[in-house]
C-alpha cells in the first residue's frame, strides 16, 4: 500500500508543478505576456480542467464517454434558443445547453427502450439532430446585425479569448458546487459504479443516484463549452481520467490525478490558443490532454507499454539465451566434452533468428566465450547448463 | 411444493405467485417457494429456467408481474439488513480501480448509512471476513490482480460482512479451481452451521447431494422443491430437465449430458 500510494501523491504534485512552471517558460520562449485577460483565460482553462477531469473519471469507469460527448453535441441548440430569449449571458447560455443536453439525453433514452434502436444508433440519430439544429441557430443568429452576437460561434471549437473574469467565478462557484455533492455522496457513487446490483439489493435508490451522478458530469461538460466548446468538449472530459487510471488503482487517487492532469491540460490549452486569436482553444486543449494520455499509456508503472515492450524484450533475450545455452551445452558434451568448441555454424543453423541474440547475451554475460569460428562454454557457463538441465526448462529465473 | 415442513418451524424465505416476464414472455411463472430458516439450498435448472431471476426477482432487483416475496415474515424493504447477496462474478468490472478490502468493505455501506464513510470498525470487520474466506494476505491487493477463485471469495467476503440471516447466492461455483471450491463449500456449511439459510444457484447436479441438504428444481415453474434425499430423484430431473439428463440410477448421482 504504502509506497506506491506515496509516489501517486508525488506524481500529482509534480504535474501541478509542471503547469505552474508552464507559465515563466511560456513567458520566456513563447514570449506570451501575461496581461489580466490572458491570466484569466489560464486560471479559468485549469479550473475548468479541474472540474472536468474530476467528474471525468466517473464518465470513464462508467464506459460513458461516448453518452458524454452526445451531450456535449446536443447542448448547443440549448445555447442558441438561451442567446435569442435572453442574450449573451453566461449563466443563462449554460442552462439552455443544459436543458438541451438533457433533452437529448432523454430522448436518446425513449429511443432505445421503446423502440427497437440500439443505443449507439439513437446516440447518432440525435447528436446529428441537436448538433444540426444548434448549428443552423447560431448561422442564423449571427447573420444578424446587433453586435451583440460575437463570440457565441466560439461554444463550437471553444475560445480562450472570449472569457471574462466573471465566467472564471461562475465555473469556480458551479464546480465547487458539484465537488461538494461527489465528496457528500462518494461512497455511493463508488458503490454504483462498481456494482449497481449490489447497491440496489442494498437498499441504496441507485436510480436517483446515477441521476445526481449524470446530472454532475452534465454540469462538468455544460460548463466547459464556452473554453473547449461542444465539439471536443468530451476530449477534456475523458482524457483526464483515462490518463489518470493508468497510473493508480485507487479511486481517490484517480480522481485527484485526473484533475490536476485535467488542470494542466485546460490551462496548458488555454495559453497556447491565447498565444495567437485565431487559434481555437478546444483543439489546443484536447491535444495537451491527448497528449497527456499518450504518455501515461507509454510510460505508467505496470501498465505502461513502453515497459512492456522492455520487459518482452529481456524475456525473448533470456529464452535465447537459455536455448542456445542448452544447444551448446549438448553439442560439445557430444562432441568430446562440454569445454569443447561448438561452431558457430552449428548454433546459427539450429537457432536461427535467436542465435545472434542469444550468443551476444551469453557472451555478455561470460556463460561463453568465442574462440575463432567456435563458441566455448566458460565455466560458469558450464555451471548454468548443467543446472538448467537438472531443473528442467522452467527451473531458472532470469539468471542466464 | 414441500409437504415435509416439519423440520423447522421458521420460513426464511417465503415467495407466493411470483410472476416475471420479458416482453410478454413469462420466465417465471406462478413460482411458489417455501425455504425453512437453517437450510443450505441449491436452486438447480436448465438454462434459461429463470434462476437467477428468481433471485433478482425476490430482491426486487427487477421488476415483477406479479407474487410477492416474505423474508421471515416481512418484505424486503423491511428484512434488507437479514439479507446478504453475491452476484455472479462476471456481473462487474474487475479493473475497477479499488482493493480487495474496499470491496468487502462495500458490504457494509449499506449499514453505515448517508454521508458516513467507513472507518476503522468497518476495515476490521473486512479484515475478519477476508480470514475467513483465506484472503487477509490480499487485502491490499488491487482487484484487477484476482484469480477468478480470489474474486469469487472477495464477493463471498462482502456478504458474509453484511452478517445477514439468509444469503443468496447466484453460481458461486462458476469456473472456479477444485480448490475453491472445496473453500466456498466450507464456508456455505459453516454458515448453516451458524443457523443461516443459504440458497445458491448451482449448475453441477454431481455434487447436489455432497453439499446441499435441500434442493429446488426450477424450469419456469417450480418442478419440486424440499429436502435433497426426497426431491432430487430421477423423476423429476427428469420433469426438471426434459430428457437431457442421464442417470447413474445408483446413489442418487446424476450426469448431465451435453447441452
Amino acid at each position: 500500500m504504502g509506497r506506491d500510494e506515496v509516489r501517486v501523491w508525488g506524481g500529482i504534485l509534480a504535474v501541478a508543478l509542471l503547469g505552474v512552471l508552464f507559465v515563466p517558460f511560456s513567458e520566456w520562449a513563447l514570449g506570451v505576456t501575461y496581461d489580466h485577460t490572458l491570466r484569466t483565460v489560464a486560471l479559468g482553462g485549469a479550473v475548468l480542467g479541474v472540474v472536468s477531469g474530476v467528474l471525468g473519471s466517473f464518465a470513464v469507469l462508467r464506459r460513458e464517454s461516448l453518452i458524454g460527448d452526445a451531450l456535449a453535441h446536443a447542448a448547443l441548440p440549448g445555447v442558441g434558443v438561451a442567446f435569442l430569449l435572453a442574450g449573451r449571458e453566461l449563466s443563462v447560455l449554460l442552462i439552455g445547453a443544459g436543458v438541451a443536453s438533457w433533452l437529448g439525453v432523454y430522448v436518446i433514452h425513449l429511443l432505445t427502450s421503446r423502440t427497437r434502436l440500439k443505443q449507439d444508433v439513437a446516440m447518432g440519430v440525435v447528436l446529428a439532430a441537436w448538433f444540426a439544429a444548434g448549428i443552423a441557430l447560431l448561422t442564423y443568429i449571427q447573420a444578424r446585425p446587433d453586435a451583440s452576437q460575437a463570440g457565441l460561434s466560439s461554444f463550437i471549437f471553444g475560445q480562450a479569448a472570449a472569457m471574462v473574469e466573471r465566467d472564471v467565478q461562475l465555473i469556480s462557484a458551479v464546480g465547487g458546487a458539484a465537488f461538494v455533492v461527489l465528496l457528500a455522496f462518494w461512497k455511493e457513487f463508488k458503490l454504483i459504479t462498481f456494482d449497481v446490483e449490489f447497491a440496489a439489493a442494498n437498499g441504496f435508490p441507485v436510480v436517483l443516484l446515477r441521476l445526481v451522478l449524470s446530472t454532475l458530469i452534465v454540469v462538468a461538460i455544460v460548463l466547459g463549452l464556452q473554453l473547449a466548446g461542444v465539439i471536443l468538449m468530451v476530449g477534456l472530459l475523458i482524457a483526464p481520467g483515462v490518463a489518470a487510471r493508468q497510473w493508480t488503482h485507487h479511486l481517490g487517487q484517480m480522481a485527484a490525478l485526473a484533475g490536476v492532469m485535467g488542470a494542466f491540460a485546460g490551462g496548458v490549452g488555454a495559453i497556447l490558443s491565447a498565444v495567437d486569436r485565431k487559434l481555437p482553444t478546444g483543439p489546443m486543449i484536447v491535444i495537451v490532454a491527448a497528449l497527456l494520455v499518450f504518455a501515461s499509456l507509454a510510460f505508467a508503472p505496470g501498465r505502461g507499454l513502453v515497459w512492456a515492450m522492455l520487459r518482452q524484450r529481456a524475456d525473448q533475450k533470456r529464452y535465447a539465451a537459455r536455448h542456445v545455452l542448452a544447444d551448446l551445452y549438448k553439442y560439445a558434451s557430444d562432441h568430446g566434452g562440454a569445454s569443447s568448441g561448438v561452431p558457430d555454424a552449428f548454433v546459427r543453423g539450429v537457432r536461427g533468428g535467436e542465435a545472434p541474440i542469444g550468443l551476444a547475451k551469453l557472451q555478455r554475460d561470460g556463460l561463453i566465450q568465442a574462440s575463432g569460428t567456435h563458441w566455448t562454454l566458460t565455466r560458469e557457463g558450464i555451471r548454468a547448463a548443467e543446472q538448467a538441465e537438472r531443473s528442467g526448462q522452467g527451473g531458472d529465473d532470469g539468471r542466464t | 411444493m414441500p409437504s415435509q415442513n416439519g423440520s423447522s418451524p421458521t420460513v426464511a424465505l417465503h415467495v407466493e405467485d411470483l410472476t416475471v416476464a420479458y416482453q410478454r414472455k413469462p420466465v417465471l411463472w406462478d413460482v411458489d417457494l417455501d425455504v425453512p430458516a437453517g437450510v443450505l439450498m441449491a436452486v438447480i435448472g436448465p438454462n434459461g429456467a429463470g434462476k437467477t431471476t428468481l433471485i433478482k426477482a425476490v430482491l426486487n432487483l427487477i421488476p415483477r408481474a406479479a407474487g410477492r416475496a416474505l423474508f421471515f415474515g416481512q418484505p424486503y424493504e423491511q428484512a434488507r439488513s437479514l439479507v446478504g447477496y453475491v452476484p455472479q462474478r462476471g456481473s462487474v468490472d474487475w479493473d475497477f480501480p479499488t482493493s480487495v478490502l474496499d470491496v468487502v468493505m462495500m458490504g457494509l455501506y449499506g449499514r453505515l448509512g448517508w454521508f458516513r464513510r467507513p472507518g476503522r470498525r468497518e476495515r476490521e470487520a473486512a479484515l475478519h471476513a477476508l480470514e475467513q474466506v483465506a484472503l487477509a494476505d490480499l487485502a491490499h491487493r488491487q482487484i484487477s490482480q484476482l484469480s477468478g477463485g480470489q474474486q469469487q471469495r472477495v464477493f463471498l467476503a462482502r456478504a458474509l460482512v453484511q452478517d445477514a440471516q439468509i444469503y443468496f447466492m447466484d453460481e458461486p461455483f462458476a469456473a472456479v479451481d477444485a480448490v475453491t471450491e472445496r473453500a466456498i463449500v466450507g464456508i456455505l456449511q459453516a454458515l448453516r452451521a451458524q443457523g443461516k439459510t443459504v440458497i445458491v444457484v448451482h449448475h453441477d447436479l454431481q455434487t447436489i447431494t455432497d453439499y446441499f441438504d435441500w434442493v429446488t428444481l426450477l424450469n419456469v415453474e417450480v418442478v419440486a422443491s424440499g429436502p435433497t434425499a426426497a426431491t432430487f430423484t430421477p423423476e423429476n430431473l427428469r420433469r426438471a430437465y426434459g430428457g437431457r439428463v442421464s442417470f447413474m440410477e445408483h446413489g442418487q448421482a446424476a450426469i448431465a449430458t451435453g447441452d
